[in-house]
């Protein structure tokens, strides 16, 4: 009696496939299908924003898959069908965009602004290195210690 | 001065670019589309699938082509004004039927009256990946020889109409490149 909810606790465990959003079989060749993998978790869903269309539900996603799949099994390369999706819906579809001049900024900025604050940081502690300490300052005058 | 002057002015470029983020529709992708040659395409027509409605079918005048679907909200909310343009006579709008059950958009036709000159059904959303499609309703304004000048993504309006697309159509239809 007691045995029945863990069996069907392991029913259940069985039946994870079931939630899976890829419902297409692996590819045999491993090489293509390590491509597919990639391709999938680097390409944006347009519909749900901030989920590849490897983890996305929305049928636009299961369209882009299916081209992503038909492309690979063409032999296309990784390039080939990046090219194909940044023809069609431009640098926002690559979660990771190619670095060009209208990307540039967004690529550079973290880097500029870590650059910047590194300096200000520098500067602040070097001026703050030059003025005379607080516990020098206090030391000078210790009323208090006299006791 | 120099102090108090660089934290101000820093702060002030801050707010001035968050205020510009904020204003822009973080789900608004720029088609990568505008000025190129619009990509080609042969799907059966709504109306009698033996037959094909093409690209070439748009040539000759700048043309609408508007993606939409029956189970599109924003389609039903732009409907009417679609109407309202292909009573005008002022465009040719031709229909790109995204992903829908060909009985219920013929329904819908049926229901709600007809704008287009002719409607290519996409039911595997092949063609509207060669568009960059990603949220219907969609409408592209394409010239008389197949360039995309323009795409709206939203529901259409006489606002809309009126500021983006009566002058592109203009300029096109006087010869001057937009």
């Amino acid at each position: 009696m007691t045995l029945r909810p863990l069996l069907l606790a392991c029913l259940l465990a069985c039946a994870w496939p079931a939630a899976a959003i890829d419902t297409e079989p692996p590819f045999a060749d491993q090489q293509r299908e390590a491509l597919y993998q990639r391709l999938i978790h680097e390409v944006r869903c347009l519909v749900c924003q901030n989920q590849t269309v490897g983890d996305s539900t929305a049928p636009l996603a299961a369209d882009l898959r299916r081209e992503i799949r038909r492309l690979v099994e063409e032999g296309r390369s990784e390039a080939e069908i990046e090219d194909f999706l940044l023809t069609r819906y431009g640098d926002f579809v690559l979660y990771r965009p190619r670095f060009r001049a209208g990307t540039a900024v967004l690529w550079l900025a973290p880097v500029l602004l870590l650059a910047l604050a590194g300096t200000t940081l520098a500067v602040v502690i070097r001026r703050r290195r030059r003025l005379p300490s607080d516990v020098d300052a206090d030391e000078g005058a210790s009323p208090e210690v006299r006791g | 001065m120099l102090r108090y002057l660089l934290p101000i002015v820093a702060l002030a470029a801050l707010v001035v670019l968050l205020a510009v983020g904020l204003r822009r529709d973080p789900g608004f992708v720029p088609s990568p589309l505008i000025g190129r040659q619009a990509p080609a395409f042969s799907l059966p027509r709504l109306d009698d699938p033996s037959r094909q409605l093409d690209l070439t079918d748009l040539a000759g005048d700048v043309a609408l082509l508007n993606v939409w679907a029956t189970w599109c909200g924003g389609c039903r909310q732009e409907h009417p004004f679609l109407m309202q343009l292909a009573a005008g006579r002022q465009i040719r709008i031709f229909g790109l039927n995204w992903k829908d059950d060909p009985v219920l958009a013929t329904r819908w036709l049926a229901d709600l009256g007809n704008p287009y000159v002719a409607v290519g059904v996409d039911q595997d959303g092949r063609a509207a990946i060669d568009w960059g499609v990603y949220g219907a309703p969609e409408t592209f304004l394409v010239d008389a020889t197949g360039r995309v000048l323009y795409k709206h993504i939203a529901p259409l309006t006489a606002e809309v109409w009126a500021a983006e697309f009566v002058p592109r159509i203009a300029a096109s239809r006087a010869g001057r490149v937009p």
